[in-house]
C-alpha cells in the first residue's frame, strides 16, 4: 500500500487545540487558502492536553517537524491550558535540543479561530524552514553523548 | 480485532476535485481492521446516512470513520446516523479531507496521499475508541442578567415572562444605564425616559426579577445550567427597605459640589443621593469617597434627618452567592471622553467643547439645565454649534478602527433638537460619510436637512481653539475643497464608542472571548450572534459592539428565546468528554504529587482518602469529579504516574492516530 500513494517527502505533524487552531485551519479552508501539502492536523482538546511524548511519537513515525498551536494568551476556551503548554513549551525545546533535534523543526504558534489567513502563513513558513533542513534523520541515529 | 467502516464523500466537487476518493476508498480498504470501506457524492445526504446506516448493520461494524468535512460541520450528523443503526456515537470520527485538505491544496497526487494518511490516522484512533454516554446534568432554571440598561431591562423582562426567575444586577445605584440619561430618540423623538423608564417600573415589581443594584460580579465557577456566581453588593449604607425614599437626606447633605455621573459631569450631586428621580430602585446611596462622616466620622447630618432610621455607616461590602443555569452579559459600552480625543480638539481644556452625552443631558428636560441649551462656561444660549461626528471614531492611529454605528443618527437627532430649542441657531455638522441605515433613518437625516436646515460639511476637523470667548473651529469642506473656519459658541463631538473599561476582566472571570477593540465576541458573527463560545453564557446588546437601540432590544429578545430554550429541559445533555482514571481506581499508580489538581482550571480534582484495614490513612491520591470536570485534558499530560487519561482522546488513542498519521 506504501507503494501504491507515494508519501510526502517531508511531513510536519501540527497539534492543535480543537477550540482555536483547528477551527482557524477550518476557516483558511472555508477561505480557500491554499498552503503546503506537507502539514498532517491532529485534533487536540486543547493544547494543555498536548503530552511532550506525542511530539517524540511524532518524530519517531516520521515527523520532519511538530507545530503546536493553540488559543492566544487570555483566550484559552479551558481558561489556562495554552498557558501550561506555553510552560512546557519552554521546557520541551530544551529537551529536543539535547536529543539533537534541530530547533527549526520544532515550532509554538497562537492562531485564533480568526486568523485563517495566519494558519496559511505558519504552515508555509515552516514548510519553507524545513525544505531546507530536508527529511529528518532517525531518532535512533541521533547521536546523543549520554 | 475492530470492524470499522470507512466512508469516504465526494461533497460533490469540493472535495473530489482534488482528491482522488475513490482511490482513498481502496487504499483504505486495505487497512487493517477495515470492514467495508465505500466513496459516495454526499455522505452527509439522506441516501448518503442510509448507506452508513445499512454497512452498520450489514457488515455488524463497530467503528465508523467518515472522510469528509470538518467535525465540527457534521460529526453531529453522522453520530446522530451511528446511533440510529445501534452503534453508540462515540464510535464514529470524522476524518477532515475538506477543510484541511481538498480546499487548502492544489497537487491532486499529494492531496490524496494526504487524505489517506488523515483517514489511515482516523481508523486508528476509532480502532481505540471506547463506548461513551452523554453525561446528564440538571439546569439550574434561573438567569443571571449583567446590566441594567435597557439591553438588560428587556432581556430580564423576556426571560422572567417565559415564566423563568432572572437576578437582575447592575454596577450603579440604579437600572436604566445610557438610555436613561438621553433626551429624545431617534428616529421618532419620542422622550427616551418616557419609554423606558415604564420598563424599569417593571423590572422591580416582576415576581420573578430579583433586583441587586450597586453590586458586581465577583466570581463565576460551574458550567452551562449549573454556574455558582458570587455578587458583591456594595455598601450602600441606607437600608433599602427601611428607606422610603423621601429624598430628604439628599436635600440636606452638606457636601453638594460632586460632580453628577449621571449628568456627564454638567450637574452636581451630593455625597448621600439617587442618580436621577426616576432611579429604581428609588433609595439613595452613600459616595463612601466623599461622604465627611464616613471620610472624617464628623457630620452625620443624614442619619439625624432620616425618621425611619435607615441611615447605617456601619455597612460593609456583602458577598452574595447565587446559583443560575444561564448568563447573560449586557454591560453595554462606553463613550470616549473629551479629555481622550484628539490634542487638536483640546482634550478637555475648553469648557464649551463637550461630547454627545453631554450634549444630551443639556437637551434633557430633567437635565441639569432643564431642557435650555445653555453653554457650560457662562451659561448663555449657544447661536452657533458645530458637531463634529467621528471624534476618534475610524481612526485606527487613535485606536478605534470600527465605526461607532449610532454617531450619524444621534448627531442628526442632536442637531435637530437644538433647532427646535433654538430656533434661530445655526447647526453645522462636519462628517465623514452619513451612515444611515435602518428603518425611517434615511428620511430623519433628510429632515434634518430640508426642515430644520442643518448644513452638513464633508470633511474632517484639523483644529480648534478658543478666541475672544468663541471657538474657531478650522477645517477642510472636501465637497468644494475650500477650507472653512467657522466661530462656533459650542462644539459638540461624536465621541468614539468603545468597549468598557473592565470588559476584559469581565470577559476572564466569565471565560468568554473578546476582540481586538476588547468587544465581546460572538460564537459566530451571523449565524449565532447573541452566543458566546462558552455554553450557557449570552451577550445581548451593545457589549458586543456599538448598536442603537432597536438592535439592542432585538439582540435582548434572542437572548432570552435561547435562554428559554436552556431552560426548557429538565436534564442538560453533555458531551462525556472528560478526564479519568486508567484503572477503576488509582490507589495504587497515583503518587498523590497532585500536580493534576494545580494543572486543573475547574477544580475537579479532589483528594481521595486511602485507609488501610485499621482504618488508618494510607495516602491520598486522585479522584476526578466528572460533574466539574470540561475535559481539557491538562490533567492528563501532568501527571507524572501517567494514571489520568481522557475520554474521547485517550493517550492510546492519541498515539494510534499519531503512528496512523505517520503510516507505519
Amino acid at each position: 500500500m506504501q507503494e501504491s500513494i507515494p508519501s510526502q517527502k517531508i511531513k510536519i505533524f501540527a497539534f492543535v487545540c480543537n477550540w482555536c487552531t483547528y477551527a482557524g485551519a477550518d476557516l483558511a479552508g472555508t477561505a480557500r487558502m491554499h498552503y503546503a501539502a506537507d502539514v498532517r492536523i491532529i485534533r487536540h482538546t486543547c493544547t494543555g492536553r498536548i503530552d511532550p511524548l506525542f511530539l517524540i511519537k511524532a518524530f519517531e513515525n516520521g515527523a520532519d517537524a511538530v507545530i503546536v498551536s493553540g488559543c492566544h494568551p487570555n483566550d484559552c476556551h479551558y481558561n489556562e491550558g495554552n498557558y501550561l503548554a506555553r510552560r512546557r513549551w519552554a521546557v520541551v525545546r530544551k529537551l529536543f535540543a539535547f536529543m539533537g533535534i534541530d530547533d527549526k523543526r520544532i515550532h509554538f504558534s497562537w492562531v485564533s479561530a480568526a486568523e485563517g489567513a495566519k494558519w496559511a502563513q505558519l504552515v508555509n513558513d515552516v514548510a519553507a524552514k524545513v525544505a531546507q533542513l530536508g527529511p529528518m534523520k532517525y531518532l535512533d541515529s541521533c547521536e546523543v553523548d549520554l | 480485532m475492530s470492524r470499522i467502516g470507512v466512508f469516504v464523500c465526494h461533497c460533490g466537487e469540493n472535495i473530489g476535485r482534488t482528491v482522488d476518493c475513490g482511490k482513498v476508498a481502496l487504499e483504505s480498504g486495505k487497512l487493517q481492521n477495515v470492514a467495508i470501506s465505500i466513496d459516495y457524492k454526499y455522505m452527509c445526504s439522506s441516501p448518503g446516512q442510509e448507506l452508513i446506516k445499512n454497512s452498520i448493520r450489514e457488515h455488524g461494524l463497530d467503528g465508523v470513520v467518515v472522510a469528509a468535512c470538518s467535525p465540527r460541520m457534521h460529526e453531529k450528523t453522522f453520530r446522530g446516523a451511528c446511533a440510529q443503526a445501534a452503534l453508540n456515537p462515540y464510535l464514529c470520527e470524522m476524518a477532515n479531507i475538506r477543510e484541511h485538505c481538498s480546499w487548502v491544496h492544489d497537487d491532486k497526487e499529494a492531496a490524496t496521499a494526504k487524505a489517506m494518511d488523515i483517514v489511515r490516522s482516523l481508523v486508528a484512533k476509532t480502532v481505540r475508541n471506547e463506548k461513551l454516554f452523554p453525561i446528564k446534568i440538571p439546569v439550574t432554571k434561573r438567569a443571571l442578567v449583567i446590566g441594567g440598561g435597557v439591553g438588560g431591562i428587556q432581556t430580564a423582562l423576556d426571560i422572567a415572562n417565559s415564566g423563568h426567575e432572572v437576578i437582575l444586577i447592575d454596577k450603579s445605584p440604579s437600572i436604566g444605564g445610557r438610555m436613561a440619561a438621553l433626551s429624545e430618540t431617534f428616529p421618532t423623538l419620542d422622550c427616551s425616559q418616557c419609554i423606558l423608564t415604564p420598563k424599569m417600573v417593571d423590572v422591580a415589581q416582576h415576581s420573578k426579577i430579583k433586583l441587586v443594584t450597586y453590586a458586581e460580579l465577583e466570581s463565576v465557577e460551574g458550567f452551562v445550567g449549573n454556574f455558582k456566581v458570587k455578587i458583591r453588593q456594595k455598601a450602600r449604607y441606607v437600608d433599602p427597605i427601611k428607606c422610603t425614599g423621601c429624598g430628604l437626606c439628599s436635600q440636606k447633605c452638606p457636601v453638594k459640589n460632586i460632580a453628577s455621573e449621571f449628568d456627564e459631569g454638567l450637574g452636581m450631586r451630593r455625597a448621600i443621593y439617587t442618580p436621577f428621580p426616576q432611579a429604581i430602585p428609588n433609595r439613595p446611596v452613600i459616595d463612601k469617597n466623599n461622604c465627611t462622616k464616613l471620610k472624617t466620622g464628623k457630620c452625620g447630618v443624614c442619619q439625624k434627618i432620616c425618621q425611619v432610621g435607615a441611615i447605617n455607616y456601619e455597612d460593609k461590602d456583602q458577598i452574595v452567592e447565587y446559583e443560575v443555569g444561564a448568563i447573560v452579559v449586557a454591560t453595554g459600552l462606553r463613550a470616549l471622553e473629551t479629555r481622550e480625543i484628539y490634542p487638536e480638539y483640546g482634550q478637555g481644556r475648553h469648557k464649551d467643547i463637550i461630547t454627545a452625552m453631554q450634549f444630551e443631558r443639556l437637551a434633557s428636560a430633567s437635565g441639569p439645565t432643564l431642557g435650555v441649551i445653555k453653554r457650560p462656561s457662562d451659561g448663555k444660549v449657544p447661536e452657533k454649534i458645530v458637531f463634529i461626528q467621528c471624534a476618534g471614531s475610524r481612526d485606527s492611529n487613535a485606536g478605534y478602527p470600527y465605526c461607532s454605528k449610532i454617531c450619524c443618527m444621534y448627531t442628526a437627532k442632536h442637531a435637530m433638537l437644538y433647532k427646535h430649542k433654538v430656533h434661530d441657531g445655526k447647526a453645522f455638522v462636519f462628517y465623514m460619510d452619513i451612515r444611515a441605515c435602518g428603518k425611517n433613518y434615511e428620511e430623519f437625516v433628510r429632515r434634518g436637512i430640508e426642515e430644520d436646515e442643518t448644513s452638513y460639511l464633508r470633511g474632517r476637523v484639523a483644529k480648534i481653539y478658543e478666541e475672544n470667548g468663541q471657538l474657531v473651529v478650522n477645517g477642510i469642506d472636501t465637497l468644494s475643497g475650500e477650507k472653512m473656519s467657522i466661530k462656533a459658541d459650542m462644539v459638540v463631538l461624536a465621541t468614539a464608542m468603545s468597549a468598557q473599561l473592565e470588559s476584559v476582566h469581565l470577559a476572564q472571570l466569565l471565560g468568554i472571548s473578546y476582540d481586538q477593540n476588547n468587544f465581546y465576541s460572538e460564537l459566530h458573527p451571523k449565524l449565532n450572534p447573541v452566543d458566546t463560545a462558552t455554553a450557557g453564557i449570552f451577550l445581548a446588546g451593545s457589549c458586543a459592539g456599538p448598536r442603537d437601540i432597536p438592535d439592542t432590544v432585538a439582540s435582548a429578545g434572542a437572548v432570552a428565546a435561547k435562554v428559554g430554550g436552556l431552560f426548557s429541559k429538565e436534564l442538560l445533555e453533555r458531551e462525556p468528554i472528560v478526564a479519568c482514571t486508567k484503572s477503576f481506581s488509582n490507589m495504587n499508580t497515583c503518587s498523590g504529587c497532585f500536580s493534576c489538581l494545580q494543572a486543573c482550571p475547574y477544580g475537579a480534582i479532589e483528594q481521595e482518602i486511602i485507609v488501610d484495614k485499621k482504618q488508618q490513612q494510607k495516602k491520598m491520591v486522585a479522584k476526578v469529579n466528572q460533574g466539574l470536570c470540561q475535559g481539557c485534558g491538562s490533567c492528563v499530560s501532568i501527571c507524572r504516574a501517567g494514571c489520568l487519561d481522557l475520554k474521547g482522546f485517550s493517550d492510546e488513542q492519541m498515539y494510534e492516530s499519531i503512528i496512523g498519521m505517520g503510516g507505519s
